[in-house]
């Protein structure tokens, strides 16, 4: 431990009575830091021990300790189904959409606002496009209902048009992932743009006057001058976005899902609630769910240690 | 920006300007279409009309929902589980964030360590739920409360912000012959009101807006908080039916997709009201958060 602060790192009664007096000094810190420290205990490292279902037959009558150890057959069980590989293709096409479409969405969005010149313009449209962010996801979900629904929808009336047959978007499942992407960059596209507008706010003025000075229009300015300024924070932003390829919003999944849609919709966090919670099957959950976040932890360090040998400050 | 050619809009500005236009349309428009229909009169309320504003206005609707046993519980549980949980997570993670922030204390890198791993790693979604079943708190608020009190990026923010005080201010505190914790909480505290405030709103609307949680942990009905009645009300009930048991006699009059609609128009309300103090403090917190993590 903290064996560091001992100017004699060999003498060790003189290192132990010192890192002693450093905790005793201490001691109403680790009073303030007990809440805290139990917390993390109890509801995020405890939990961790309950992966170690994933290895056993669980059943909760018998409880954690009288279900018999089975080693990895649920993930060969897992990795044989092909519910699996269904979960793998949505996350991974929800994701991919998420990147095409998601991750431009706030650049271009930013690079839009940062050309207005007219201040209360500006600032009316960022607090409209930033309010969406706070927004309940069960809030979101009941909008697009009002919107999207075969019998209460009305965008789906003004684009069906008067006697045509309503569009089910909600129940057919080639709109799901489309109605998913449209649902996050409704909600997240102008929040996104805070951290490029303050990229944008760091570039010298004296910068673009030069630029009209020599001729350049505006798209030039932007092409030369604007976009080269935010580029890190747009590579950055990108490599980390990739690390989180297994993640899907859950709530929002949840919320839209319908027993139409499964075939599309199913992802690893909807599998866990279903099979887990709905049917009772604790251990196939578990696996699942253990799956999901080692690939994701592996992904996450993978991106950031990317970003560090770039130069760039990681998260971490 | 260029100041030379700021004189007169071009056309650039003129499409920049509706386009952005276009979009805060876009984005307002649910929102204008939910309040219209929830403020119409049900008696003038034709489905699938076009509105921006009511026709007819009346509160027909909100009279009906705030007057249900069910709506009225779930408030109740989303204020209590709100306030509560908003109160603990402040006092946890100031308490916590200002102990990590001593360089000198032995075992902080552990501490940090741990706090940080829990930003890549989590046990996932049955571990905990098994926990909470342990703990006996399966329908009950507590679970919401203390599932969601304290999350390792809101510690880094936090620590990151005490860490931008000036540490002669606790010096001259420690020799008036304050304790730590009287450093705590006669000068970290109040220098850092800014963060408090900023934090209390960041808490409490998470756990305003709390879905996933109270949809595992709570099947009790009588325990719903507003955002499961909400999605019960609004996607599961189909048009048959409001699936409130109300106390109103005129239920039948109503067309539901008014009371659906002020339902939803509800369970934003206080999001809407905090919204101005939320946009000052949060962008700055984006901005902290991502300097440092």
């Amino acid at each position: 431990m903290a064996i560091t602060i001992s100017p004699q790192p060999g003498n060790r009664p003189a290192a132990r009575s010192t890192l002693w007096k450093a905790i005793v000094q201490h001691r109403w810190i680790y009073v303030l830091a007990l809440p805290g420290v139990l917390y993390f205990l109890l509801f995020k490292y405890a939990p961790m021990w309950g992966l170690l279902i994933a290895f056993k037959d669980y059943n909760p009558y018998s409880g954690f300790w009288g279900s018999d150890w089975i080693g990895f057959k649920h993930f060969a069980e897992l990795f044989a189904s092909s519910t699996f590989y269904t979960m793998l293709r949505n996350t991974f096409a929800i994701n991919i959409l998420g990147i095409v479409f998601m991750f431009p969405a706030p650049i271009v969005l930013a690079l839009m606002l940062n050309e207005v010149r007219h201040e209360v313009f500006k600032r009316v449209n960022q607090s409209i496009v930033y309010l969406p962010h706070f927004l309940s996801w069960v809030v979101v979900a009941s909008m697009s209902f009002f919107l999207l629904s075969t019998d209460v929808g009305i965008v789906n009336k003004i684009v069906s048009g008067d006697g045509f047959e309503p569009i089910p978007f909600l129940s057919e499942p080639k709109y799901f992932w489309a109605i998913l992407t449209a649902q996050s960059m409704w909600k997240e596209a102008g929040w996104g743009t805070i951290i490029f507008l303050a990229a944008m706010a760091g570039v010298d003025p004296q910068r673009y006057e030069a630029a009209v000075v020599d001729g350049a229009s505006r798209w030039r300015q932007i092409w030369h001058i604007t976009l080269p300024a935010i580029r890190p924070t747009i590579i950055i932003l990108l490599i980390l976005r990739l690390g989180h390829m297994t993640d899907v919003g859950f709530e929002q999944v949840i919320l839209m899902t319908n027993p139409l849609v499964t075939s599309v919709s199913e992802v690893f966090d909807t599998y866990v609630y279903n099979i887990g919670i709905l049917r009772g099957q604790i251990s196939v959950g578990v696996t699942v769910g253990m799956f999901k976040g080692v690939v994701g932890l592996v992904l996450v360090l993978l991106s950031n240690s990317i970003v560090k040998k770039m130069g760039h400050e990681g998260i971490y | 920006m260029s100041f030379v050619a700021a004189k007169r809009p071009t056309p650039f500005d003129y499409v920049n300007y509706a386009l952005l236009g276009l979009i805060s349309a876009v984005s307002v428009f649910p929102f204008i279409y939910v309040f219209a229909v929830s403020f119409t009169d049900p008696k003038a309320y034709v489905p699938l009309e076009f509105y921006l504003f009511p026709k007819k206005w009346s509160l027909a609707a909100y009279r009906y929902i705030l007057s249900t046993n069910s709506f009225l519980n779930a408030l109740q549980s989303t204020v209590f589980v709100t306030i509560v949980g908003t109160a603990l997570s402040v006092i946890v993670s100031f308490t916590f964030a200002y102990a990590l922030t001593k360089k000198t204390l032995p075992g902080r890198k552990a501490l940090l360590g741990g706090v940080v791993f829990t930003l890549v790693f989590n046990a996932g979604i049955l571990p905990n739920y098994l926990l909470i079943k342990e703990l006996g708190l399966l329908n009950s608020l507590w679970s919401l409360i203390w599932s969601g009190l304290a999350s390792a990026w809101s510690l880094i923010v936090i620590k990151s912000f005490l860490e931008s005080l000036p540490p002669e201010l606790e010096d001259a505190g420690r020799i008036d012959g304050c304790s730590d914790i009287g450093v705590f909480w006669r000068i970290v505290i109040p220098l850092s009101m800014p963060a408090v405030a900023a934090f209390t709103l960041f808490f409490a609307v998470a756990y305003w807006n709390t879905y996933f949680n109270a949809l595992i942990y709570l099947s009790d009905a009588s325990k719903w908080t507003l955002q499961v009645l909400v999605k019960s009300l609004v996607i599961d009930s189909d048009s048959n039916g409001v699936g409130v048991e109300g106390t109103a006699s005129d239920d039948a009059v109503l067309p539901q997709e008014t009371i659906r609609m002020a339902s939803i128009v509800l369970a934003m309300v206080p999001i809407l009201l905090v919204y101005p103090f939320l946009q000052k403090h949060f962008a700055k917190g984006v901005m902290l958060g991502s300097v440092k993590g």
